[in-house]
Protein backbone atom coordinates (compact mmCIF):
# COMPACT_ATOMS: atom_id res chain seq x y z
CA UNK A 1 0.00 0.00 0.00
CA UNK A 2 1.28 3.37 -1.04
CA UNK A 3 2.23 5.88 1.82
CA UNK A 4 2.28 9.28 2.58
CA UNK A 5 6.25 10.65 2.50
CA UNK A 6 8.64 10.40 5.33
CA UNK A 7 8.28 15.05 4.86
CA UNK A 8 4.68 14.76 5.07
CA UNK A 9 3.96 12.41 7.88
CA UNK A 10 6.96 14.77 9.85
CA UNK A 11 5.32 18.12 8.54
CA UNK A 12 1.63 16.48 9.69
CA UNK A 13 2.25 15.31 13.48
CA UNK A 14 4.86 18.50 14.28
CA UNK A 15 1.69 20.70 13.14
CA UNK A 16 -1.11 18.62 14.62
CA UNK A 17 1.28 19.12 17.89
CA UNK A 18 1.96 22.95 17.13
CA UNK A 19 -2.17 23.80 16.91
CA UNK A 20 -3.04 21.58 19.68
CA UNK A 21 -0.49 23.57 21.78
CA UNK A 22 -1.40 26.85 20.19
CA UNK A 23 -5.33 25.66 20.98
CA UNK A 24 -4.71 25.07 24.32
CA UNK A 25 -2.97 28.12 24.93
CA UNK A 26 -5.20 30.35 23.40
CA UNK A 27 -9.14 28.99 25.20
CA UNK A 28 -6.40 29.29 28.64
CA UNK A 29 -4.87 32.88 28.21
CA UNK A 30 -8.04 34.73 27.45
CA UNK A 31 -9.47 33.29 30.50
CA UNK A 32 -6.99 34.77 32.77
CA UNK A 33 -8.56 37.90 34.53
CA UNK A 34 -6.51 41.35 34.66
CA UNK A 35 -2.98 41.45 33.86
CA UNK A 36 -0.30 39.05 34.89
CA UNK A 37 3.30 38.33 33.85
CA UNK A 38 1.90 34.97 32.99
CA UNK A 39 -0.62 35.68 30.61
CA UNK A 40 1.80 38.07 28.63
CA UNK A 41 3.91 35.10 28.19
CA UNK A 42 0.91 32.99 27.18
CA UNK A 43 -0.17 35.08 24.86
CA UNK A 44 3.47 35.66 23.24
CA UNK A 45 3.94 31.87 22.84
CA UNK A 46 0.13 31.35 20.96
CA UNK A 47 1.35 34.09 19.16
CA UNK A 48 4.91 32.17 18.21
CA UNK A 49 3.06 28.72 17.88
CA UNK A 50 1.03 30.49 15.19
CA UNK A 51 3.55 32.26 13.59
CA UNK A 52 5.06 28.64 13.17
CA UNK A 53 2.12 26.71 12.02
CA UNK A 54 2.00 29.03 9.84
CA UNK A 55 5.30 29.11 8.09
CA UNK A 56 5.12 25.30 7.86
CA UNK A 57 1.61 25.54 6.30
CA UNK A 58 3.62 27.31 3.38
CA UNK A 59 6.24 24.82 3.47
CA UNK A 60 3.51 21.68 3.42
CA UNK A 61 1.53 22.90 0.98
CA UNK A 62 4.73 23.03 -1.48
CA UNK A 63 5.73 19.78 -0.62
CA UNK A 64 2.20 18.60 -1.32
CA UNK A 65 1.35 19.84 -4.48
CA UNK A 66 4.60 18.67 -5.60
CA UNK A 67 3.99 15.15 -3.77
CA UNK A 68 0.42 13.84 -4.11
CA UNK A 69 -0.96 12.19 -1.25
CA UNK A 70 -1.77 8.16 -1.77
CA UNK A 71 -4.75 7.70 -4.19
CA UNK A 72 -8.16 6.58 -1.64
CA UNK A 73 -8.05 3.17 -0.96
CA UNK A 74 -9.89 0.52 -3.13
CA UNK A 75 -14.09 0.23 -2.68
CA UNK A 76 -14.15 3.36 -0.83
CA UNK A 77 -17.74 5.05 -1.88
CA UNK A 78 -18.08 7.81 -4.00
CA UNK A 79 -19.16 9.96 -1.11
CA UNK A 80 -16.40 9.31 1.07
CA UNK A 81 -13.81 10.32 -1.52
CA UNK A 82 -15.78 13.45 -1.84
CA UNK A 83 -16.03 14.34 2.10
CA UNK A 84 -12.69 13.39 2.90
CA UNK A 85 -11.12 15.61 0.13
CA UNK A 86 -13.52 18.28 1.15
CA UNK A 87 -12.34 18.03 4.58
CA UNK A 88 -8.62 18.00 4.15
CA UNK A 89 -9.26 21.18 1.75
CA UNK A 90 -10.73 22.64 4.40
CA UNK A 91 -8.53 21.77 6.99
CA UNK A 92 -5.37 22.90 4.66
CA UNK A 93 -7.02 26.38 4.67
CA UNK A 94 -7.42 27.07 7.99
CA UNK A 95 -3.93 26.22 8.26
CA UNK A 96 -3.24 29.11 6.55
CA UNK A 97 -6.47 30.97 7.66
CA UNK A 98 -6.40 30.55 11.94
CA UNK A 99 -3.03 32.05 12.41
CA UNK A 100 -3.66 35.11 9.54
CA UNK A 101 -6.75 36.42 11.10
CA UNK A 102 -4.96 35.81 14.82
CA UNK A 103 -1.84 37.92 13.57
CA UNK A 104 -4.33 40.47 11.86
CA UNK A 105 -6.13 40.66 15.01
CA UNK A 106 -2.86 41.54 17.46
CA UNK A 107 -2.07 44.13 14.62
CA UNK A 108 -5.64 45.47 14.91
CA UNK A 109 -5.27 45.48 18.64
CA UNK A 110 -2.01 47.44 18.35
CA UNK A 111 0.59 44.70 18.93
CA UNK A 112 3.33 43.56 16.93
CA UNK A 113 4.45 40.09 17.16
CA UNK A 114 8.20 39.77 17.93
CA UNK A 115 9.23 36.21 16.95
CA UNK A 116 10.19 34.46 19.72
CA UNK A 117 10.91 37.62 21.25
CA UNK A 118 13.83 38.73 18.98
CA UNK A 119 12.13 38.73 15.21
CA UNK A 120 10.04 41.84 14.87
CA UNK A 121 7.23 40.36 12.21
CA UNK A 122 5.87 43.03 9.07
CA UNK A 123 3.10 45.57 10.84
CA UNK A 124 0.88 45.47 7.89
CA UNK A 125 -1.66 46.86 9.40
CA UNK A 126 -1.85 49.94 12.27
CA UNK A 127 -3.94 50.04 15.66
CA UNK A 128 -7.88 50.11 13.81
CA UNK A 129 -10.20 49.85 17.11
CA UNK A 130 -13.06 49.76 14.38
CA UNK A 131 -11.23 46.27 12.94
CA UNK A 132 -10.51 44.69 15.88
CA UNK A 133 -13.45 43.41 17.15
CA UNK A 134 -14.32 42.10 13.51
CA UNK A 135 -10.53 40.50 13.66
CA UNK A 136 -11.67 39.00 17.02
CA UNK A 137 -14.29 37.34 15.97
CA UNK A 138 -13.25 35.99 12.67
CA UNK A 139 -10.18 34.13 14.86
CA UNK A 140 -12.45 32.90 17.21
CA UNK A 141 -15.10 31.36 14.80
CA UNK A 142 -12.01 30.29 12.22
CA UNK A 143 -10.99 28.25 15.53
CA UNK A 144 -14.44 26.26 16.40
CA UNK A 145 -14.38 26.00 12.46
CA UNK A 146 -10.82 23.98 12.98
CA UNK A 147 -11.89 22.34 16.19
CA UNK A 148 -14.69 20.49 14.70
CA UNK A 149 -12.76 20.21 11.60
CA UNK A 150 -9.99 18.40 13.43
CA UNK A 151 -12.54 16.30 15.59
CA UNK A 152 -14.06 14.83 12.40
CA UNK A 153 -10.78 14.19 10.39
CA UNK A 154 -9.89 12.18 13.62
CA UNK A 155 -13.21 10.61 14.01
CA UNK A 156 -13.03 9.55 10.48
CA UNK A 157 -9.11 8.18 10.75
CA UNK A 158 -10.05 6.05 13.45
CA UNK A 159 -13.10 5.21 11.57
CA UNK A 160 -10.64 3.81 9.08
CA UNK A 161 -8.35 1.86 10.94
CA UNK A 162 -10.96 0.68 13.37
CA UNK A 163 -13.52 -0.61 10.94
CA UNK A 164 -13.03 -0.05 7.86
CA UNK A 165 -10.10 -1.38 8.74
CA UNK A 166 -8.26 -0.48 5.40
CA UNK A 167 -4.91 0.98 6.85
CA UNK A 168 -5.72 4.10 5.73
CA UNK A 169 -4.49 5.56 9.00
CA UNK A 170 -1.30 3.49 8.85
CA UNK A 171 -0.39 5.65 5.77
CA UNK A 172 0.83 8.46 8.08
CA UNK A 173 2.47 6.56 10.98
CA UNK A 174 5.93 6.38 10.60
CA UNK B 1 9.66 125.40 18.97
CA UNK B 2 12.73 122.93 18.79
CA UNK B 3 12.97 120.87 21.65
CA UNK B 4 16.11 121.00 24.02
CA UNK B 5 18.82 118.20 23.60
CA UNK B 6 19.03 117.24 26.55
CA UNK B 7 15.27 116.45 26.42
CA UNK B 8 15.12 114.61 23.07
CA UNK B 9 17.99 112.51 24.54
CA UNK B 10 15.97 111.69 27.74
CA UNK B 11 12.77 110.94 25.70
CA UNK B 12 14.45 108.93 23.48
CA UNK B 13 16.24 106.82 25.88
CA UNK B 14 13.00 106.89 28.01
CA UNK B 15 11.40 105.08 24.63
CA UNK B 16 14.42 102.73 24.06
CA UNK B 17 14.29 101.54 28.02
CA UNK B 18 10.60 101.00 27.30
CA UNK B 19 10.76 99.13 24.65
CA UNK B 20 13.63 96.81 25.93
CA UNK B 21 11.12 96.27 28.85
CA UNK B 22 7.90 95.51 26.68
CA UNK B 23 9.07 94.21 23.67
CA UNK B 24 10.03 90.89 25.08
CA UNK B 25 6.94 91.14 26.90
CA UNK B 26 5.16 91.31 23.73
CA UNK B 27 7.55 88.55 21.67
CA UNK B 28 6.63 86.23 24.85
CA UNK B 29 3.39 85.03 24.63
CA UNK B 30 1.12 82.18 26.52
CA UNK B 31 -0.18 79.80 23.43
CA UNK B 32 -3.33 78.23 23.32
CA UNK B 33 -3.05 75.00 22.72
CA UNK B 34 -5.07 72.97 20.13
CA UNK B 35 -5.97 69.67 21.68
CA UNK B 36 -7.07 68.18 18.57
CA UNK B 37 -3.67 68.47 17.10
CA UNK B 38 -1.59 67.70 19.99
CA UNK B 39 -0.85 64.27 21.57
CA UNK B 40 1.58 62.72 24.62
CA UNK B 41 1.37 58.97 24.03
CA UNK B 42 4.18 56.69 25.63
CA UNK B 43 5.90 53.54 23.85
CA UNK B 44 6.80 50.68 26.52
CA UNK B 45 8.40 46.93 25.63
CA UNK B 46 6.09 44.13 26.37
CA UNK B 47 8.42 40.91 25.95
CA UNK B 48 10.62 42.56 23.14
CA UNK B 49 7.10 43.86 21.70
CA UNK B 50 6.59 47.70 21.06
CA UNK B 51 3.00 48.72 22.32
CA UNK B 52 1.80 52.24 22.21
CA UNK B 53 -0.64 53.44 24.62
CA UNK B 54 -1.58 57.34 24.68
CA UNK B 55 -3.23 59.77 27.27
CA UNK B 56 -6.09 61.64 25.69
CA UNK B 57 -6.79 64.14 28.53
CA UNK B 58 -3.69 66.77 29.12
CA UNK B 59 -3.09 70.67 29.40
CA UNK B 60 -0.11 72.26 28.37
CA UNK B 61 0.38 76.07 29.24
CA UNK B 62 3.38 77.05 26.75
CA UNK B 63 4.93 80.72 27.56
CA UNK B 64 6.23 80.95 23.96
CA UNK B 65 9.15 83.94 23.85
CA UNK B 66 10.05 84.11 20.51
CA UNK B 67 12.75 86.83 20.89
CA UNK B 68 14.11 85.03 23.37
CA UNK B 69 13.63 81.53 23.94
CA UNK B 70 15.48 80.49 26.88
CA UNK B 71 13.31 82.98 29.03
CA UNK B 72 10.20 80.40 27.19
CA UNK B 73 8.43 78.45 30.25
CA UNK B 74 6.43 75.11 29.65
CA UNK B 75 4.32 72.88 31.91
CA UNK B 76 2.44 70.00 30.56
CA UNK B 77 -0.24 68.21 33.15
CA UNK B 78 -1.53 65.00 32.06
CA UNK B 79 -5.05 63.60 33.09
CA UNK B 80 -3.60 60.12 34.54
CA UNK B 81 -7.30 58.35 34.07
CA UNK B 82 -7.54 59.29 30.62
CA UNK B 83 -4.87 56.73 29.63
CA UNK B 84 -5.99 54.43 26.78
CA UNK B 85 -4.13 51.15 25.47
CA UNK B 86 -7.08 50.62 23.76
CA UNK B 87 -8.54 48.05 25.59
CA UNK B 88 -10.44 49.09 28.59
CA UNK B 89 -9.85 45.75 30.82
CA UNK B 90 -5.86 46.59 30.36
CA UNK B 91 -6.52 50.07 30.83
CA UNK B 92 -8.21 49.32 33.91
CA UNK B 93 -5.16 47.08 34.83
CA UNK B 94 -2.78 50.08 34.26
CA UNK B 95 -4.78 52.69 36.50
CA UNK B 96 -4.30 49.98 39.34
CA UNK B 97 -1.69 50.64 42.27
CA UNK B 98 1.16 48.54 40.78
CA UNK B 99 1.23 51.05 37.58
CA UNK B 100 -0.05 54.32 37.14
CA UNK B 101 -1.95 54.04 40.65
CA UNK B 102 -4.36 56.53 39.28
CA UNK B 103 -6.87 56.98 42.15
CA UNK B 104 -4.03 58.19 44.26
CA UNK B 105 -2.02 60.22 41.78
CA UNK B 106 -4.67 61.27 39.29
CA UNK B 107 -2.00 64.04 37.57
CA UNK B 108 1.52 63.54 36.33
CA UNK B 109 3.28 66.73 35.01
CA UNK B 110 6.19 68.25 33.18
CA UNK B 111 7.96 71.77 34.61
CA UNK B 112 10.34 73.03 32.68
CA UNK B 113 13.47 74.84 34.40
CA UNK B 114 15.56 75.74 31.28
CA UNK B 115 15.27 76.02 27.48
CA UNK B 116 18.67 76.43 26.15
CA UNK B 117 19.04 75.97 22.12
CA UNK B 118 21.11 73.04 20.49
CA UNK B 119 24.19 73.30 19.31
CA UNK B 120 24.22 73.05 15.59
CA UNK B 121 20.67 73.65 14.43
CA UNK B 122 19.35 76.27 12.88
CA UNK B 123 18.51 79.19 15.27
CA UNK B 124 14.76 78.47 16.67
CA UNK B 125 14.71 75.25 15.74
CA UNK B 126 15.79 72.36 18.50
CA UNK B 127 16.40 73.13 22.01
CA UNK B 128 17.45 71.03 24.97
CA UNK B 129 15.02 71.07 27.48
CA UNK B 130 15.35 70.76 31.50
CA UNK B 131 12.61 70.34 34.11
CA UNK B 132 11.22 68.22 36.98
CA UNK B 133 8.56 65.43 35.75
CA UNK B 134 6.18 64.13 38.30
CA UNK B 135 4.49 61.01 38.28
CA UNK B 136 3.08 58.79 40.85
CA UNK B 137 4.12 60.87 43.57
CA UNK B 138 8.10 60.99 42.22
CA UNK B 139 9.67 63.81 40.67
CA UNK B 140 12.72 62.91 38.46
CA UNK B 141 14.83 65.35 36.67
CA UNK B 142 14.99 64.96 33.22
CA UNK B 143 16.64 66.18 30.07
CA UNK B 144 15.03 66.20 26.26
CA UNK B 145 15.25 67.23 22.99
CA UNK B 146 12.64 69.49 21.89
CA UNK B 147 12.35 70.50 18.16
CA UNK B 148 9.69 73.31 17.59
CA UNK B 149 8.33 74.06 13.61
CA UNK B 150 5.92 76.95 12.64
CA UNK B 151 3.18 75.75 10.46
CA UNK B 152 1.15 78.57 9.53
CA UNK B 153 -0.10 80.16 12.27
CA UNK B 154 1.01 77.41 15.13
CA UNK B 155 4.14 77.01 16.73
CA UNK B 156 4.17 73.25 17.05
CA UNK B 157 6.80 71.42 19.90
CA UNK B 158 7.92 67.78 19.30
CA UNK B 159 9.85 66.08 21.60
CA UNK B 160 10.69 62.75 23.35
CA UNK B 161 12.12 61.46 26.38
CA UNK B 162 12.96 58.11 27.69
CA UNK B 163 12.09 57.74 31.46
CA UNK B 164 12.90 54.55 33.57
CA UNK B 165 9.85 53.21 34.60
CA UNK B 166 11.23 51.78 37.81
CA UNK B 167 12.41 55.47 38.88
CA UNK B 168 8.74 55.70 39.08
CA UNK B 169 7.87 52.49 40.99
CA UNK B 170 5.52 52.27 37.98
CA UNK B 171 5.29 48.42 37.54
CA UNK B 172 5.28 47.36 41.41
CA UNK B 173 5.77 43.14 42.47
CA UNK B 174 5.79 40.79 39.90
CA UNK B 175 5.86 43.55 37.20
CA UNK B 176 9.47 44.86 38.47
CA UNK B 177 11.01 42.56 35.99
CA UNK B 178 12.02 43.77 32.92
CA UNK B 179 12.41 41.10 30.59
CA UNK B 180 8.35 41.29 30.83
CA UNK B 181 7.88 45.44 30.58
CA UNK B 182 11.20 46.93 30.21
CA UNK B 183 12.30 49.22 32.40
CA UNK B 184 12.59 52.38 29.78
CA UNK B 185 9.36 53.64 28.45
CA UNK B 186 9.59 56.44 25.73
CA UNK B 187 7.25 59.38 26.18
CA UNK B 188 6.18 61.11 22.88
CA UNK B 189 4.77 64.79 23.07
CA UNK B 190 3.53 66.70 20.19
CA UNK B 191 2.17 70.18 21.48
CA UNK B 192 0.38 72.70 18.94
CA UNK B 193 -0.80 76.48 19.91
CA UNK B 194 -1.07 79.66 18.43
CA UNK B 195 -0.32 82.56 19.74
Amino acid sequence: MQRYTYTAMVLHWLMALLIVGGFALGVTMVDIPGLSPTKLKYFSWHKWLGVTVLGLACLRLLWRLTHPAPPHPPGLPGWQQKTAAALHGLLYLLLFAVPLSGYFYSLASGVPVVYLGVLPLPVLIGADPALKPVLKLIHYSLNTTLLAAVCLHVAAALHHQLIRRDGVLTRMLP
Amino acid sequence: MPLRPSFRKTSVAATLLASCLILPGIAAAILKTDPAKSSVSLVFKQMNVPVEAKFKKFSAQIDFNRAKPEASKARVDIDVPSFDLGDPEYNKEVLKKEWLNAAQFPNASFVSSAITPAAGAPAGSKFDVSGKLSIKGKTQDVRFPLSVKTEGPHQVFEGALPIQRLAFNIGEGEWKDTSMVADQVLIKFRVVGTE
